[in-house]
Order: C-alpha cells, then sequence, then structure tokens
C-alpha cells in the first residue's frame, strides 16, 4: 500500500507536464566560453561534468525520501547541445507538435537565441556527424533504409552490475590511483592517453561526491527550518545519507538505493545516452540490504514498510526522467517520453542458481502498486525459477499495464557466451533498452540505428531506384522480370542488403571514431569494468567487451512479401512480375481482388506455415551472415538484434504497396511479431513461427502477443499464460511481452483520449500511454491480432 | 480419410492443459442451441460471409451450375459490397457444393466447411503442439460434430496419438452403439461427456433423438472406471429449469462413480454461421444465461455433492 507521501509523489509526478530546461545548455556553454586552459579532451569532458555536477540546481521536493533531479524540477528535462543543438523552429516544434511535446518557456527559448544556438549552432556532434557521412549513406538515411542512433544521442545504452553496493567513489579513486601509478611512460605509446583517461574519471569521481554533497547542504538547510518534526529528522537523514555516499560503499537499503541515483543522474547528465541507464539485477543488488535490515530492526514490519515505501519514491524518480526531447528521424524511431530505464526481476546468480528472492517480490508488488510509465520493468525466467515468481508477473500482465515484459534468462546466458562472454559474466548480464542483451557493468554494447529490410526489397524489385523518390540510392542487381526464379530475385535482394549495411557499417565506423576522439565518457567508463584497468575510455574500447548492433526491422512484413513473390509469381504463377509490379505501383486501386488473393491465399508468417517460415529463415540468415561477426572499432564485434520501437511506423510511411497486400505508407510488422492480423492459428502457431528463428544467435528479438482480458480472468487462464512462457523459452524464445486489452476499449480511447489518459499500452519492447502514441501507431496496435480463444 | 470441419490449437476450454481441439463434421442430434451448425451434416457445406464480399463477381463466373447471381435492382437498405452491388444470392437447390467459387473467392465470403483429411494430415498438425501439451499437460481432443460417427478414422487417430504419448479426450454426445465407445475406449484418456436433457420426450423435441441410448452408455462408461467429466448446456428456457437440473444431479448421484461437471452457457454467437449456411436458428433472440443463473445451477448441483465447474 503506498502511504499519502508516496500518493502525493506520485500524483506530482503524474500531473506535471513534460518541460525543457536550458540550464544544463547553459552551465556548458559558460564552461567552454571561460575555456579550460591547456588540458585534453578526456579531462576538458570530466571539468565540463564537474562544473555541470557544482552547479546545477539542488531540488529536493516535499514529502521526498529519495533525491535529486536531472533537470532543476520533475519532468524537466536537460537539454545536451554538444550533442544536438535544438534550433529556435525545432524549440517551437517541440513546444507545439501535438504527441511528446515539451513545453518551450519564453526564458529557455531566450537563453537559446542568446547563449546556446551562437556558440553551438554547427559545432554539436549532430552537425560533425553529419558533415562526415558519404552521400551514399546521406542517401540511404534520407531514403529511410536505416537510421542512426547516435546523431541526436549519445553512445550508452548500458546497465550496471552490482559494484557500487560494495565500492564507494572513494574506492574507485583508489582504484584510478593505482592505474595511474602503473602507467609506463618509457614503453607504451598509450600511456599518456591512459593518463589523462584515468584523471578525467578521477575528477568525475569527485563531482560525483560534490552533488551528493550539495545535497546533504541543502537537506541541513531545509531541516532548519522545517517545523514538522517528523519531516526534519527525515531531512537530516537525508542528508547523512547524502553525505556517506557516494563516497563510501552504502551500508543500508536507503543508502543502495540513493547511491545508484546519483549514478543515474551522473551518468544521464554528463551525455544523453540512448536508453538511460539502468540499475540491472535490482532485487539480487539489494537482497542484503534487505536481509540485514530485516534482521537488524526491531520490528521486521516497520523495516518492511519503509522498503518499500523507498522503493515507490525510487521508482517515482524514473518517472520525473522523461527521455531528453527528440526531434526529426529519431523522435520517429522514437516516439514517447520513455527514457528506456528497465529494471531486471530473478534470472540467475552468477552462479547459475535460482536467483528469485524475497526482494523479487516485494519488487512486483512495487510495481504493481505504482502502475508508472517509468522505469520499465522485466522478469527474467530461467528454468530454474519457480512458477509462483512468473504466475505473480503473470499477475500484474494480466492488469493490461504492458509490464513486465518476460526473457529467457537460459538463452540470453547462451545468446552472450556465444558472443565471448565468460559464463558468469553471462549469468550477470541480461536485458535492456527494449530487448537488447548485455554483459552488466562489463559491456558497451551500442545499439547504431534500425535497418529498414522490407524497403530493400522495394529497392531490389526496382533495380536500384527508390520508387518514392525516383533516386537510384541502390545497386543495379537486374531487371526483376526477367528473372527466372525465386533464387535470382533473393540474390539480388542479398546483394542488395549486403550493399546498404556496408554503407550503414562504414558510417558506424567512423561515427564510433568520432566518439572516441571527441566525446570521451570519463564518468560512464569509471562505472564499466575493466576502463580503469585499461585506461580507457568507455567509448574508445575500455569496456571488458565492446558490441555493436544493427537491429533488423520488419521481419514479418518481409516475410510475407517474400512469401507472396515465390508462391504467385514463380510457383503458382498467379501474377507476373510485371504485373504484380503494376498492382503495387497503383497501390491496389482497382485491384482489390487480387489484395484479397495476396492477404488470404498466400502463406504467412505466424501460422506455423513452413512455406512462409522457411523464407523468415533464409531472411535471418542472410542478415546475421551480412553483419555478426564483422569488427567494429572498439575491438569488438558486431551482431544482430530485431526490434523496432517506434520505427515501423516510420520505415512503412517510407514504403509503397508490398505484395503481402500491405497498402503504401502503413507500418510494417514490429519486431519478430507477425504481420498485424496474418497469424490465424492462435497463440501456440505464432510461438511456434516465432521459434523458428535461431534466437541464440541473436543480441534479442521482440515478440508482441495481445490477449482479451477475458483470456486471464481466472487462475486457470494465468496457469496457461505461464505454460504458454514456459514453452516458447523451452523453444528458445528470446522474449514476449502481452498486451492485455481488447481492441474495443482501445478503439474508445481513440474516440474520448481525455478519459482514457490512463491507459498504458505494450509498444514494442516498453509500454506507453495508448493518447500519447501517434494515430499510426495507435491504428497499429489495434491491427495487432487479439487472442481471444484460449 | 475423414471429415474435418476445423483444427483448432490452443484450445482451452475442451480438457485440461493446452490442447488441440480437431473437430469432426456429421451429428446424429439435431439439438437447436447447436452453436457449430456446420457440424451437423457429414457433407461438405458452402459457407457465405456477406461482411467479406467485396462484389468481385468471380464466383459468378466460376460456378458451373449457375447457382450465384446478383441482384441488380437497387435493394433499400440493403448492405451492398465494395462494388456497390448487393450480395450474391445462392441458390443452394442448384449448388452441387463442389466448391470452386470458394476457391476463387480471395476476400474468404465463400468458404465450404469440412474437407476430407487423412490420418497422417491430421497428425501433423496435432503433433506441431506437442511442446505445449508437455508443458501444460495437454493434448488433443476430437469433438464434432459428434466424432464416433466416425470410428474408424477416430480410432486410427487416438492409436497415432496414444503411441506418442499425447493425452487423448473424447467429446462427445455418447449416441451411438456401445460397442463404438468400447472400441475407443482403451486410446481415450477423458471423455466429455454431453448431458443435455433429462426428460426424454424434451430431449426428442430437441436434440431429435431419445436419451435413453446416452444414459446406458454413461452409466456403463462410469461403470469401467473411465475419467469423464460431464459436460453440460445450459440454454435458457429448455433445459435449465430446476426439474432437468434436479434430474441432472439425482442421475449423476446414481452413477457408479462420480465425475465432475462443467457448465458451458449457451451462446448466441452461432447467429451468423446459421444465415451463413442458408439454415434456420431456431433459437433467435435467446440471450446468454446470467453469471447469477450460471451460479445459482453451479449450487444446485452441489448440493448433490457433485464437484461442478
Amino acid at each position: 500500500m503506498s502511504t499519502d507521501r508516496v500518493c502525493k509523489l506520485r500524483q506530482q509526478s503524474l500531473d506535471a507536464r513534460e518541460s525543457l530546461s536550458s540550464e544544463r545548455a547553459e552551465l556548458l556553454t559558460e564552461f567552454y566560453q571561460q575555456g579550460s586552459g591547456l588540458v585534453s579532451t578526456p579531462v576538458r569532458r570530466a571539468l565540463a561534468f564537474q562544473h555541470l555536477m557544482a552547479h546545477k540546481t539542488i531540488y529536493i521536493g516535499e514529502g521526498e525520501l529519495i533525491v535529486g533531479e536531472k533537470g532543476p524540477a520533475p519532468k524537466v528535462a536537460p537539454t545536451y547541445p554538444e550533442l544536438c543543438c535544438h534550433s529556435l523552429s525545432d524549440l517551437d516544434i517541440l513546444d507545439t507538435r501535438e504527441k511528446t511535446s515539451f513545453k518551450v518557456s519564453p526564458k529557455t527559448r531566450r537563453a537559446y537565441e542568446q547563449t546556446v544556438i551562437p556558440f553551438w549552432e554547427g559545432h554539436s556532434m549532430r552537425d560533425l556527424l553529419f558533415h562526415e557521412m558519404t552521400p551514399e549513406w546521406i542517401a540511404a538515411y534520407e531514403a529511410g533504409i536505416f537510421t542512426e542512433f547516435m546523431e541526436q544521442r549519445a553512445p550508452g545504452h548500458t546497465v550496471l552490475d552490482d559494484k557500487i553496493y560494495h565500492k564507494g567513489m572513494l574506492d574507485f579513486k583508489a582504484d584510478i590511483q593505482r592505474s595511474l601509478r602503473s602507467l609506463d611512460f618509457l614503453n607504451d605509446p598509450h600511456a599518456y592517453a591512459k593518463q589523462e583517461e584515468l584523471r578525467a574519471m578521477d575528477i568525475c569521481a569527485d563531482a560525483l561526491m560534490r552533488f551528493a554533497e550539495r545535497h546533504a547542504e541543502k537537506a541541513r538547510e531545509l531541516a532548519s527550518v522545517e517545523h514538522d518534526s517528523q519531516r526534519k529528522s527525515e531531512l537530516e537523514r537525508i542528508a547523512a545519507v547524502c553525505e556517506w555516499v557516494p563516497a563510501h560503499a552504502p551500508r543500508d537499503f536507503w543508502e543502495a538505493l540513493q547511491y545508484y541515483w546519483f549514478v543515474h543522474l551522473g551518468v544521464t547528465t554528463e551525455l544523453n545516452t540512448w536508453d538511460s541507464f539502468c540499475p540491472g539485477h535490482l532485487d539480487q543488488h539489494l537482497e542484503p540490504f534487505y536481509q540485514k535490515g530485516m534482521q537488524t530492526s526491531e520490528v521486521s514490519e516497520d523495516f518492511r514498510s519503509l522498503a518499500e515505501e523507498l522503493l515507490h519514491c525510487f521508482w517515482i524518480k524514473f518517472n520525473n526522467q522523461p527521455a531528453p526531447p527528440k526531434v526529426g528521424v529519431t523522435a520517429a524511431e522514437s516516439g514517447t517520453y520513455t527514457d528506456f530505464a528497465q529494471i531486471n526481476l530473478g534470472g540467475v546468480r552468477p552462479d547459475g542458481s535460482d536467483a528469485v528472492n524475497e526482494v523479487t517480490y516485494l519488487l512486483l508488488d512495487v510495481i504493481e502498486e505504482m502502475r508508472l510509465l517509468q522505469p520499465s520493468s522485466s522478469i527474467q525466467v530461467s528454468k530454474k525459477n519457480p512458477d509462483r515468481f512468473v504466475k505473480r508477473a503473470a499477475k500484474i500482465i494480466r492488469t493490461g499495464y504492458g509490464q513486465p515484459s518476460v526473457f529467457n534468462t537460459d538463452l540470453i546466458v547462451q545468446e552472450l557466451v556465444r558472443m565471448g562472454k565468460s559464463v558468469a559474466d553471462a549469468r550477470c548480464g541480461g536485458s535492456s533498452g527494449c530487448v537488447e542483451v548485455g554483459a552488466f557493468g562489463k559491456e558497451a554494447y551500442i545499439l547504431t540505428g534500425y535497418f529498414n529490410i522490407p524497403k530493400v526489397l522495394e529497392i531490389t524489385l526496382h533495380n536500384g531506384l527508390d520508387s518514392r523518390t525516383g533516386r537510384r540510392i541502390g545497386i543495379e542487381t537486374g531487371d526483376p522480370a526477367q528473372f527466372q526464379s525465386f533464387d535470382e530475385l533473393f540474390a539480388a535482394f542479398e546483394r542488395q542488403i549486403r550493399h546498404f549495411l556496408d554503407i550503414k557499417i562504414r558510417g558506424n565506423n567512423v561515427i564510433e571514431r568520432l566518439y572516441a576522439t571527441y566525446m570521451p565518457a570519463p564518468f560512464l567508463s569509471l562505472l564499466t569494468d575493466d576502463c580503469i584497468a585499461k585506461g580507457k575510455d568507455y567509448h574508445e574500447g575500455g569496456a571488458r567487451y565492446n558490441s555493436t548492433y544493427i537491429q533488423g526491422v520488419g521481419m514479418g512484413t518481409i516475410t510475407d512479401v517474400l512469401a507472396a513473390l515465390k508462391y504467385h509469381v514463380f510457383d503458382q504463377k498467379t501474377l507476373a512480375m510485371n504485373e504484380m509490379l503494376a498492382i503495387l505501383a497503383a497501390d491496389f486501386e482497382g485491384h482489390e481482388r487480387q489484395r484479397q488473393m495476396l492477404l488470404n491465399k498466400t502463406p504467412k508468417f505466424g501460422n506455423d506455415d513452413d512455406y512462409a517460415d522457411d523464407l523468415m529463415r533464409r531472411v535471418f540468415e542472410m542478415y546475421f551472415q551480412a553483419i555478426d561477426g564483422r569488427k567494429n572499432m572498439k575491438g569488438g564485434e558486431y551482431h544482430i538484434n530485431l526490434l523496432p520501437t517506434t520505427v515501423h511506423v516510420y520505415f512503412g510511411s517510407v514504403i509503397g504497396a508490398t505484395p503481402d497486400g500491405r497498402r503504401a505508407g502503413t507500418p510494417l510488422s514490429e519486431g519478430i511479431s507477425p504481420v498485424q492480423g496474418a497469424d490465424r492459428h492462435g497463440p501456440t502457431a505464432v510461438l511456434r513461427s516465432a521459434a523458428k528463428m535461431d534466437h541464440a544467435r541473436t543480441g534479442g528479438t521482440l515478440l508482441n502477443q495481445k490477449f482479451t482480458p477475458s483470456l486471464l480472468k481466472n487462475d486457470e487462464g494465468l496457469d496457461h499464460l505461464v505454460q504458454l512462457v514456459r514453452t516458447y523459452f523451452k523453444l528458445d524464445g528470446h522474449h514476449i511481452q502481452f498486451n492485455v486489452v481488447d481492441a474495443a476499449t482501445l478503439r474508445e480511447a481513440q474516440r474520448h483520449p481525455e478519459q482514457h489518459r490512463e491507459l498504458i499500452v505494450r509498444v514494442a519492447g516498453y509500454s506507453d500511454y495508448f493518447c500519447d502514441l501517434s494515430q499510426a501507431l495507435q491504428d497499429e496496435i489495434i491491427a495487432r491480432t487479439e487472442h481471444e480463444r484460449f | 480419410m475423414g471429415m474435418v470441419f476445423d483444427i483448432r490449437r490452443y484450445a482451452i476450454h475442451d480438457g485440461p492443459g493446452i490442447r488441440t481441439t480437431v473437430f469432426l463434421k456429421g451429428c446424429p442430434l439435431d439439438c437447436w442451441w447447436c452453436h457449430n451448425p456446420e457440424s451437423q451434416s457429414s457433407q461438405p457445406e458452402l459457407i457465405f460471409r456477406e461482411n467479406r464480399c467485396i462484389g468481385c463477381e468471380a464466383c459468378v463466373a466460376e460456378c458451373r451450375n449457375e447457382a450465384i447471381s446478383f441482384q441488380r435492382s437497387a435493394f433499400g437498405g440493403q448492405r451492398s459490397t465494395a462494388n456497390g452491388l448487393p450480395p450474391p444470392v445462392t441458390n443452394r437447390t442448384l449448388c452441387q457444393v463442389c466448391g470452386e467459387c470458394a476457391e476463387v473467392c480471395y476476400a474468404e465470403a465463400r468458404e465450404i466447411a469440412g474437407r476430407e483429411m487423412t490420418v497422417a494430415q491430421v497428425l501433423a498438425e496435432i503433433v506441431s503442439d506437442i511442446p505445449f501439451y508437455d508443458e501444460s499437460g495437454g493434448g488433443v481432443t476430437f469433438s464434432g460434430g459428434e466424432p464416433l460417427l466416425q470410428r474408424e478414422f477416430l480410432l486410427e487417430l487416438l492409436r497415432a496419438c496414444k503411441t506418442r504419448e499425447i493425452h487423448t479426450t473424447v467429446d462427445t454426445s455418447g449416441f451411438t452403439a456401445w460397442p463404438v465407445i468400447e472400441s475407443i475406449r482403451p486410446y481415450t484418456d477423458l471423455f466429455l461427456y454431453d448431458l443435455k436433457l433429462m426428460d426424454d420426450e424434451k430431449h426428442r423435441r430437441y436434440t431429435g433423438v431419445s436419451n435413453a441410448l446416452i444414459l446406458s452408455n454413461l452409466r456403463k462408461l462410469s461403470k469401467a472406471g473411465q475419467a469423464i467429466t460431464i459436460r453440460i448446456p445450459i440454454v435458457p428456457g429448455i433445459n435449465d429449469d430446476e426439474d432437468n437440473i434436479r434430474r441432472t444431479g439425482e442421475f449423476l448421484t446414481c452413477l457408479p462413480h462420480r465425475h465432475p461437471v462443467e457448465l458451458l452457457p449457451y451462446h448466441a454467437s452461432a447467429d451468423g454461421k446459421y444465415s451463413g449456411l442458408g439454415k434456420v436458428n431456431r433459437l433467435p433472440g435467446t440471450v446468454a444465461p446470467s453469471g447469477e443463473r450460471m451460479q445459482m445451477i453451479a449450487e444446485r448441483l452441489r448440493s448433490f455433492g457433485l464437484q461442478v465447474k
């Protein structure tokens, strides 16, 4: 149960309108304008971080127990002009756009006009990045072949392990000193670079401690004028907590949470990292503090209540942080306020044993009680975990809030080991963002952009031309009408895919170097093994493992498209290639009968039909072979994953009509889910189809399932859900998530958004308020097949 | 070969766990409330779904018997197809149910219910979900129609399933000669046995047959120690009266063994199916029993010491 305090804080978080703050941008500009003397780039970045942490507004809200905000107040988002300098027109768009808008005050606008824009315009990483890309890259980017994750945000996308729970910043500083002392300036050509990186990390550790100290000072100040004695003692406790962490390792539950929160703010203030930052296996990390609290408090129930209240406060803190504003393609591919902090529950311990513990259940209670968009939560299900755990989570899923999502731990360990992690590091890993896997606290696993697989086929069908613009952006792979067999078509498609992937990878490799060279992240580095030991930045390959992902999109659509071409053009010969192309060019206008044939009389992915599913495997294999194992610029390798966030809507908007009966401009399938409405044999057939993919060779796949609430209303329904999940995982599926809401409710919410502001749905790897989604995305979610037959 | 009209995966109301239900076509009963009217005839039947018709007229061109026609005069108030035409009319006396119109109906407005399938074909569908059966304690259910009407086919399927360690359930009306039941019993893990009406006269009126054989078979099956779940459809105004419920309770308590009971509330969802088959729904306007009513009936049966779900 929530206390009054929690109810108020939660409501405040829900009610606050997202707005934009120029504070960070102004402080940063001030720092760069002053100049920092003769210092190296990492040290300059560290000093900039120090400047921010020393001067940003300290916010301690009424009734708060966990303190600290990324902006000057809840739901106020900072900006990162060194990455992306918003123009005045960007600000106007952000202020007025219908979805995911940010209020921009006249004062903020003025600060941008007078201070921020004059200094940063033309000098941001975004400017540099586009400047360094080849014309081929720009053309493909503009055509919607792929997106670029680093054009407005920094690489990051990472998760913390357990290190902060036994080490304070002072301990990290000691590690840094040891590493500095061991530098070999006589023989190591990189000694100087290492020294600068280590010095930078050291400054960052100081900066975070100062940031906490400022919170302690503020709390003492508030306590001195506080009349309410209970609040006064709370403020004094807050001050004491902030005086101890992050300088030292936490001693109790409260300090552990507050420490993480300072670190979270540090990482997301240093740079605007993709997918925020995540605490990882929070139930495992908090367990010792919880057990200690239960044993040492006089009344263990009181301690449990306190722990629960602290967790509620902690949860609300995440919800107070909207993802910083996005514009252009980034806004289209990730159109949400969610900043993708994901909390992992369950799974296994480093020794491989069942990790579900009392705190796991406590956190599930918190998730159900808070029902907030952020943080996102997931259960990591191992065959070793008890059914009780999965069923407890299913009870939350049943409430139709799209959380928690469900992951296959045993497979994730397999995926990570395949990609070169030690077994223990793999077990400490898990999922973050939407569905992506990494070794927590030890890996830089960077998502670099979505890849529009169906668009490349469209280009193949036009011999290298983008039919939407008439521009030649691909290579000439032959006139499709001349292909004698499906294999010829597929070979041409594969050449075209490789062509565009080479463009993407070339771009990625340059961008990785741009970040390594100009935008090191010494604070994030200090938290990531083995950056201190190697004296190397997170962006430079300092992490123990370094992976680069390219996320394939539209697996369901491309499978159905290829199935339609193979079946009707080559096997049954119901349509000649030219006829097919003419029908597509007309967007089925005057060809409704053929469209119905393509929709209804064609093998489709998601029905456990090998005709279609074999094509899915073939596309998977081709995509995998084109990417997996290629070298990145950080000493690591490229891998694939298959997820879309909201990009399947944008990617669909740049593709004309497709041979699967899809009309021009409409969304693609999402994740590895079947095309919306194409799966007609129930959920087991969908899972069988999806499991034919070799998930073990990915870094994450995303499968969405929609159920009507009536299916899950009784205990038996929940059992069946658990059994469905367990079976999918036995078949080595990676992830599954559920929307438990009926189409009628969603349509009603479209008509009367004002009455359904609280309605939360699963989008793709995250949940969002239904009414905050674009109309196209709303329609797409409604169109997903609803399993109501059970 | 057998005549199958549907195979549904992820069936979870036809026995334990996650199951696949195979619907065999043909039934000796003619229940007024039948929610699968396409299951009754042993022959393939044409189903027409008006709301899917796009008015392309391909069916008219394809039909050798000239059984299909589009009425070109404008009907006031009639729903029209995408082409602005009123939907086609099928003359079912001319129609030979050859299925060629369904082949060319890309919008799937015309469909043939019932197709000949081999044991291997049906089995291929069943085995697809073995991992789900294993995890959930599920299996396969043969339903209908009346599956025992295709005894040989059913027997072969049951044997094949048992060879593969798949849990088998047969959903039956019980209206068949005892030796038929006896022959499949060794390969059937669970019977879902329908009990509709205790009054024989009413039974004859509403199902077309006497219940004597059904009741005697049930007694024998119970005596044989077979696992049985009794299923009672609750149809308002027909079998939901106190007299029928009491007599049902009395009968079940007198069986050699106690068997769990499942109540299946009548639902009106079959209305579209009747019109699509050109058949008459004899219970138009009947509404589903309320949850309260279902609870009351369940309680009444429980008062006999029966386990009711």
